[in-house]
């Protein structure tokens, strides 16, 4: 590679991480349920991001790269939590994540409603929280939440529609 | 549920799930150590001057570089295309040969690793 061509990588990839470092960081935040961790994982996303940028560059056609970053953080966080199943001294159980997320005081105010949803959100299936994760913390549409998660669009539009409804459920029941 | 509702519904929860600006700190280290990886490449190529090239143990590494774009496996690669240069030199023809050889063998390994990512 030209030292030209490697400046501009370069560039184009500061570029990358500056418009997502906030995204990859929400998305392993609600992913992992606490700052320490989430640090980790959005480091160790753009450690690998970064090694791998020219081919996913070139491979994307255009497209933006922000799924390939979230696909990325979804890999190390599956790892995280499987590395750590096998170990029995620091267990982590995936229902509780969302409890650590936020207490009440700091992020609902009081707010009965939200607070709700919160505690709804840790009774979702797996893939179904992802998927609300990627629309409402990182405003990603359809097509990119698909891209992410190696799904089809319309496999994902009834994806979230289905996490939309078994969540209101969730919280409505008395 | 209503559209209405529904609509409210998806309100609350993008509150709920407010996006989370990272701590400065992590800013700070990860921007660091992504600048130390992008200054070892231009190092690399910088260092890469006629007069060093007269010794050959200098050749491997801005060849790397140039090989395989300095990335996080660049080191693995010149371990392993060092660890193998007394054999090329030793079957080398002339000092042009090495350089083949040495350019060949940097190709290959970058390959690999390539490949293994």
């Amino acid at each position: 590679m030209e030292p030209q061509d490697k400046a501009r990588l370069d560039r184009e990839f500061s570029e990358l991480y500056r418009s997502h470092l906030r995204d990859v960081y929400s998305y392993a935040y609600y992913r992992v349920g606490n700052h320490h961790d989430a640090e980790d994982l959005t480091e160790q996303t753009f450690l690998q991001a970064y090694r791998h940028f020219e081919r996913a560059q070139a491979e994307s056609h255009g497209r933006p790269l922000r799924p390939w970053l979230i696909r990325i953080a979804h890999n190390l966080a599956a790892n995280l939590y499987r590395d750590r199943s096998r170990r029995p001294q620091t267990p982590i159980d995936a229902t509780t994540v969302l409890s650590a997320m936020h207490t009440t005081e700091d992020l609902v105010e009081g707010r009965d409603e939200l607070a709700r949803i919160i505690a709804g959100i840790k009774h979702l299936p797996e893939e179904r929280r992802e998927a609300l994760i990627m629309r409402f913390a990182l405003g990603m549409d359809n097509r990119e939440i698909a891209r992410a998660m190696g799904k089809t669009d319309g496999a994902t539009k009834v994806l979230l529609h289905r996490a939309i409804k078994q969540l209101q459920e969730i919280v409505t029941v008395p | 549920m209503s559209e209405m509702a529904h609509t409210d519904f998806e309100q609350m929860l993008r509150m709920a799930l407010a996006p989370i600006d990272p701590p400065d700190d992590l800013k700070t280290r990860l921007e660091f150590t992504l600048q130390e990886l992008t200054d070892a490449a231009v190092d690399e190529l910088e260092g890469w001057e006629l007069g060093a090239m007269r010794d050959p143990r200098n050749w491997v590494r801005p060849v790397v570089a140039t090989a395989v774009g300095a990335t996080a496996g660049t080191a693995l690669v010149i371990i392993r295309v060092r660890a193998q240069q007394k054999k090329r030199a030793a079957a080398a023809r002339n000092p042009l040969d090495l350089v083949q050889r040495t350019l060949r063998a940097a190709a290959g390994e970058a390959r690999k690793l390539a490949r293994r990512d």
